[in-house]
């Protein structure tokens, strides 16, 4: 976002975008729904790659929030949207508290690979796990809001959608007020040189693992919404295709503007639901060839769309300043 | 006793064939820098062409043996055909791009492959059994083991003897060392770079196809073959030491070992175990076992 849209205009926006909801239909609220959800995990992969770092195992802390939530729900009666989305962020985040300070010392390829390989522990582990339904998983009931149920199917969409857009939507000004901080251009520089920034005095793996938590929190507030969506979940929400679908919106959105994930959530959902319509045997094909052509058209993603100021010299001049050091191991 | 034998026994027919995947995707990686996650789909569509050249010889009535090699040959020369054009028409355009762009690159060729044999075979299973009988029955120490499943030992012994004498012994192999150890200077001395990328490529992209033509009369084709062997062929090269052809073949054997084994003792526990031994490794020798340290330049 530009340097001069204010928070007070963010929230207005996001306040304007959960009132158009009323005059969407129908198909499109479930389909922004499940965008936003995959907006907010993915951006919480923008926050940890502005550190250098793509995670390829988000689907570790989706699924982690899922679960935590679909088991309190079933065992508790917990129905209330909103707890079920701050206890699936904080299921997320206890574990990203957990596995974040372990992994961050590890960078690039090795980093992408040890995160895989732990939601590979664990979907493997949920696969086999009987008394959490094994590869079917489990149902849920539909979720209420401050003790209101929704018995219109209408009225239950538009709620959903509404606290999805809601709480992504100051996820994502909590991320712009983020980026602009001390602390975010802190990430950014561990990106361009760890070391240094360890003789500067930070702690590059504190930064690292801070910036792991708040997308792992974002990562299991997804999964309660995917879970609310769906009112099922099963193991293949820690499958790497799944976390690779969520790299996929990132990498779309490119690392420069918050907006550009919603964009991108919402293009990828928008490309899916129609191939699924009209080619339904090859989405993924479509969604491989709409990867590469974005690769290569839009190398930097489709924030670069509107983003087309002074930042992109700057950036232009370190991208070209990593690539004479990237031959370096 | 006989259980430790068969659970052995058992691991290195499995180590077999993930060896040779893992060889493929280790070299692409040591040459190109690549992590191939469209390795599983040249292995999957090897495992499919192969069952269509079988079953086409089949059908005119000529022995397996036929069927065998006509398998093999017929996979070799396809794979290596689509590994040489996708490198040479589309991965040469993203060099020098983020080594992660480079793997969302070959995530979104993955996605293409899968969907295309879907489209020309169908999304239902197929069988190939047909050379899965050639070698009869055999008795080893009072176990009955196929005899098709013990030769793949040998015959994966013989390709990674095969790529180590390559790399190691001949003029070629030294080219491509020098390309795996330093590129700028490979280039300085007058090495055609990139005939060697497209050539490294194309001949991991073989190795996937050749395993999976090697396992097709052992499996039911299916989708969703890809996604399992990339990601088992994954922890088998992390867990050596990414590039590195020793590495390959210990984390064959110790993934191939631990998968007999979870299925012998605790069946509950395999992909389990696999990625548990990949993130204990990691955690402690980061490279890899077979890796040697770098020293990283600031």
């Amino acid at each position: 976002m530009r340097k001069s849209l204010h928070p007070v205009v963010m929230i207005a926006l996001v306040a304007a975008v959960t009132l158009a909801g009323r005059a969407l239909p129908t198909w499109t609220l479930s389909l922004a729904t499940i965008a936003a959800s995959n907006a907010l995990i993915a951006l919480g992969i923008v926050v940890l790659a502005r550190t250098g770092n793509v995670s390829f195992g988000q689907g570790l802390f989706f699924a982690a929030g899922g679960y935590g939530v679909a088991l309190i729900a079933n065992a508790w009666g917990l129905t209330d949207a909103v707890a079920q989305v701050i206890v699936g962020a904080l299921c997320g985040g206890l574990l990203g508290l957990v596995v974040g300070p372990l992994i961050a010392r590890y960078s690039g390829i090795f980093f992408g690979m040890l995160t895989l390989a732990l939601s590979m522990v664990f979907y493997g582990a949920l696969v086999k796990s009987t008394a959490l339904g094994g590869s079917d998983g489990f149902n849920v009931g539909r979720p209420s809001l401050f003790g209101m149920s929704f018995t219109d199917p209408r009225e239950a969409d538009y709620m959903l959608y509404a606290i999805s857009v809601i709480v992504t939507g100051f996820a994502g000004i909590a991320a712009t007020i983020l980026f602009r901080s001390e602390f975010g251009l802190a990430s950014l520089a561990v990106r361009e040189n760890n070391l240094r920034v360890e003789y500067l005095g930070l702690s590059a793996n504190r930064i690292i693992s801070i910036n792991f938590l708040i997308a792992a929190i974002f990562a299991g507030a997804s999964g309660a919404f995917a879970l609310m969506a769906q009112r099922h979940i099963d193991p293949q929400f820690a499958y790497w295709t799944t976390s690779g679908e969520f790299v996929f919106v990132a990498v779309l959105a490119g690392n420069q503007s918050v907006a550009a994930v919603f964009v991108a959530s919402m293009a990828l959902e928008l490309v899916r639901s129609f191939s699924n319509l009209y080619l339904p045997n090859t989405w993924q094909l479509v969604l491989g060839v709409f990867l590469l052509g974005v690769i290569l058209f839009l190398p930097r993603g489709i924030g670069s769309l509107w983003i087309r100021d002074r930042r992109k010299r700057r950036i232009s001049t370190t991208a070209h300043l990593t690539v004479e050091r990237g031959a370096a191991p | 006793m006989n259980f430790f034998l068969t659970i052995i026994l058992d691991g290195l027919i499995q180590a077999s064939w993930l060896f040779i995947v893992a060889l493929g995707l280790t070299l692409v990686f040591g040459v190109l820098k690549i992590l191939n996650i469209a390795h599983g789909s040249f292995y999957a569509l090897g495992a499919y062409i192969a069952a269509t050249a079988v079953t086409m010889v089949a059908a005119r009535g000529l022995p397996p043996s036929v069927g065998f090699v006509a398998m093999l040959l017929s996979v070799v020369l396809i794979a290596s055909a689509i590994g040489l054009l996708l490198e040479r028409g589309l991965l040469k355009m993203f060099y020098g791009r983020d080594e992660v762009v480079l793997l969302l690159v070959t995530y979104a060729v993955f996605l293409i492959l899968e969907d295309v044999t879907k489209l020309i075979w169908g999304v239902n299973p197929i069988y190939a059994t047909q050379p899965y009988e050639l070698f009869g029955n055999l008795e080893f120490a009072g176990l009955y083991y196929v005899g098709y499943d013990l030769v793949l030992i040998p015959i994966s012994a013989v390709v990674g003897f095969a790529i180590w004498f390559g790399l190691n012994r001949t003029v070629i192999g030294k080219i491509v060392l020098a390309v795996i150890h330093n590129e700028e200077m490979s280039v300085s001395m007058g090495v055609r770079v990139n005939r060697v990328y497209a050539i490294a490529f194309a001949f991991g992209a073989l190795l996937a196809a050749l395993a999976g033509a090697l396992t097709a009369p052992k499996i039911s084709m299916q989708p969703g073959l890809s996604s399992d062997v990339i990601i088992l062929s994954f922890a088998i090269v992390v867990i050596g030491g990414l590039g590195s052809v020793e590495g390959a073949a210990i984390g064959a054997i110790l993934v191939g070992l631990a998968r007999a084994a979870s299925v012998h003792l605790m069946p509950q526990a395999e992909l389990f175990m696999i990625y548990l031994i990949m993130a204990a490794v990691l955690m402690f020798r980061p490279e890899g076992l077979f890796k040697r340290e770098t020293a990283r330049r600031i």
